[in-house]
């Protein structure tokens, strides 16, 4: 899948992670090149988000390396964690500031210019539904309103790579919808996006790579193709 | 178009203030627990003016330093609960900053109950307790056990028992901060000339605590 | 190679019929052979050891004031160095840790905490002993007592704080920056009668602050028996206790994973 010429912007070589002695990832290989979209696929505990808090620089991988732009993770993190976005199952918001207070203050934390994130803020607003929310504090909103407040946040930053875990849990029908536009937007950008779910039949339409998690393993990785994924994914034992 | 180092730290004092306003779940709880503390050690201690002496800056002390026990883990508490701080770890803020940040947050409302404690002192006790060098005292040693608290609270934020291992993992070490200020308060009140001593050791401990958990801190919040 | 444990187990089940012949699951252990100069160390600990202690209760004059029970010293003071060794090492393996990630210097570094605590806990129990006649009692809120006393809470703190998290990372991390902090009590507490005059404790080494009570005079006796035991207790015994605590960190970790292994399987 790697094209050739162009370094893959991210590079995972013989990734393992172990929680004590219990493995969550053993020897996991791959790379996305820039602008590939990447369905990442797996039962609960397949090791789907381990991977994607790995990729995010969040947590050490206890062999291996992961590489992002060519640089190491997380030890070189520093360098390029304005260009990685993360959406994880909790929300990562302030549940006593408003919408746009969060927004203001991840972007101030990034790095942003107070008018740039202003303005940028509102459109991703509008585009995730939640512009007549705007000065409302996150307390009171539904699990789905903080989950497309957090999609906000992430792509608040404009990040290269954009990784989602589970962004489709606790989203109904139309706003699921309106995500899969917002990351078809994301990838006409050129932005690189890799998206876990465990719901094969909730796939992001755009998504043109599958990667197949099993145990900690890679089972699969290649093109989606809907009639055939189905039965990899049974027999990778999902 | 980057923060700079003290403008992020600002931000994220800022935020914290900004919460506090909102939720006054903080400083109302540390204000009412200190308030009763030293209610109730003033019935249980039946002080005469001699004992209240010799007395006073132990309960002031321990009373901050539980006062500030309870403010730690609800102020990290809420950063780990619904995983704040992992979305402040993925900006390119460094860690330090982060540090700072949280440390100047739990200094200030601690800070602001110690200048609460000492005027209501006076009043209960009967006896002088607003004089520059105590403010000044209890301003550094709340800056100290505030770094320490910090930096343990953020480690025992992210394991299940949080509310009964932060004051087992803080007290023994918070005790050298503990030991120099209740000698240098002592000092003050009864006016011996041997509490600057004690306050420099305090403010020498402050600030070696202080660095080492401005370097140690990226440790404790990176898996 | 099977562990003989194993085999007489096996041995014992058998006979007492509780064996099934056809489902036995034999789980070996993988274990390492005792290096050499461990062997050694460890030899050489217990022959010192005894050295000392004969030193202490039989060669050493009888001090003329407190009689034999100021014998006990030859262990007080040096277990309380074993336990700055001990914790010292606890920092060491802290920072080693740290800067590389090693999981081998966590095991020393709690290694170093559990060996350290006992002779904290021998050095205060050795101290009460000797305070029962001397002092006519077995504890005083003393200011060095009291931060000999924190220090042990501080480790026993360690290893309750290092009980309640799972993720090893983490308890690796968490734990390297506690032990280094708490090396801060073991400090004062060799400082503390430097700092706070008014201690009844004894000071050997240099002048006793001027209301101990219990204090001797350091003859020549006195030196000979003292200065071997304090030698072994800064020296063999906590290295040769921790590095026997880290292999069985070691085997314990061999056996978590052999469950794991079972429990897949």
């Amino acid at each position: 899948m790697t094209m050739t010429g162009e370094r893959a912007i991210i590079e995972v070589e013989r990734l393992s992670k172990i929680y004590g002695v219990l493995p969550a990832l053993q020897g996991v290989n791959f790379n996305v090149s820039r602008g590939e979209f990447v369905a990442l696929l797996g039962a609960n505990g397949s090791g789907k988000s381990t991977l994607l808090r790995l990729l995010s620089g969040l947590s050490k991988p206890s062999a291996g390396t992961v590489r992002i732009g060519g640089w190491e993770l997380p030890r070189e993190a520093m360098a390029i964690r304005a260009q990685i976005g993360l959406v994880a199952h909790r929300p990562l918001l302030y549940e006593n500031l408003t919408a746009r207070e969060n927004l203001a203050f991840f972007g101030r934390m990034y790095g942003m210019q107070k008018t740039e994130c202003e303005a940028r803020g509102k459109t991703l607003l509008r585009q995730v539904g939640l512009a007549r929310r705007v000065d409302t504090l996150v307390r009171t909103f539904s699990r789905g309103m903080k989950q497309r407040l957090s999609i906000a946040r992430t792509l608040l930053h404009e990040p290269d790579v954009l990784l989602l875990d589970e962004p489709y849990s606790g989203l109904d029908r139309s706003v699921a919808e309106s995500l899969d536009d917002l990351l078809a937007a994301a990838q006409q950008e050129g932005r690189t996006i890799i998206l876990s779910t465990h719901q094969l039949e909730r796939l992001p339409p755009t998504a043109g790579r599958a990667l197949i998690l099993s145990r900690g393993q890679v089972a699969y990785d290649g093109a989606i193709e809907a009639s055939e994924l189905a039965v990899i994914y049974q027999s990778a034992g999902v | 178009m980057k923060t700079s180092y003290v403008e992020t730290v600002l931000a994220i004092i800022g935020k914290d203030l900004r919460i506090e306003l909102r939720s006054r779940e903080l400083i109302s709880v540390m204000a009412v627990f200190a308030l009763l503390s030293i209610l109730v050690f003033s019935f249980a201690l039946e002080l005469d003016r001699a004992a209240r002496e010799e007395v006073v800056g132990g309960v002031l002390w321990v009373t901050l330093i539980f006062a500030s026990l309870l403010g730690l883990n609800r102020s990290l508490a809420q950063e780990y609960d619904q995983g704040n701080l992992d979305a402040l770890l993925l900006t390119p803020t460094p860690r330090s900053a982060i540090f700072i940040g949280k440390f100047a947050g739990n200094a200030l409302f601690t800070g602001l109950v110690g200048l609460l404690l000492l005027p209501l002192m006076t009043a209960l006790y009967g006896m002088n307790l607003l004089d520059g060098r105590l403010i000044a005292t209890a301003l550094v040693g709340v800056f100290g056990f505030c770094a320490v608290g910090t930096l343990l609270a953020t480690m025992t934020a992210q394991t299940r028992a949080r509310e009964a291992l932060l004051p087992i993992a803080m007290l023994p070490l918070a005790l050298p901060f503990l030991l120099t200020a209740v000698r240098a308060t002592k000092g003050i009140l009864t006016g011996a000339a041997e509490w600057q001593v004690w306050f420099q050791l305090l403010a020498g401990i402050t600030v070696i605590y202080f660095v080492l958990c401005l370097l140690l801190y990226g440790y404790v919040v990176e898996e | 190679m099977t562990n003989p444990l194993v085999e007489f187990y096996s041995f014992m089940t058998f006979f007492a019929g509780l064996r099934e012949s056809e489902t036995t699951l034999t789980i070996e252990l993988e274990s390492k052979p005792m290096p050499p100069l461990l062997r050694a160390l460890t030899v050489a600990t217990v022959l010192g050891f005894a050295a000392t202690l004969y030193l202490g209760l039989f060669a050493a004059g009888t001090d003329i004031q407190q009689g034999d029970i100021q014998r006990i010293f030859y262990i007080h003071m040096p277990s309380f160095f074993g336990a700055f060794t001990a914790f010292g090492l606890t920092v060491l393996g802290g920072v080693l840790a740290l800067a590389r990630d090693s999981d081998k210097w966590d095991k020393i570094a709690l290694a170093g905490v559990e060996v350290g605590f006992a002779f904290a806990l021998i050095n205060l129990l050795t101290g009460a002993i000797w305070a029962r006649p001397i002092w006519n009692t077995w504890w005083t809120w003393d200011p060095r007592l009291t931060s000999a006393a924190v220090m042990c809470l501080t480790y026993a703190a360690y290893l309750m704080l290092r009980a309640g998290i799972e993720d090893a990372n983490r308890r690796r991390a968490f734990m390297s920056v506690y032990g280094i902090f708490a090396f801060v009590t073991v400090l004062i507490t060799l400082f503390i009668i430097r700092i706070v005059p008014e201690t009844i404790h004894p000071v050997i080494v240099g002048a006793s602050p001027q209301n101990a009570q219990g204090s001797f005079e350091a003859t020549s006796g006195v030196i000979l028996a003292l200065v071997p035991s304090m030698v072994l207790w800064l020296t063999l015994m906590p290295i040769t206790l921790i590095w026997h605590r880290y292999r069985l960190e070691e085997r314990r970790e061999g056996l978590d994973r052999l469950k794991l292994k079972a429990l897949s399987d």
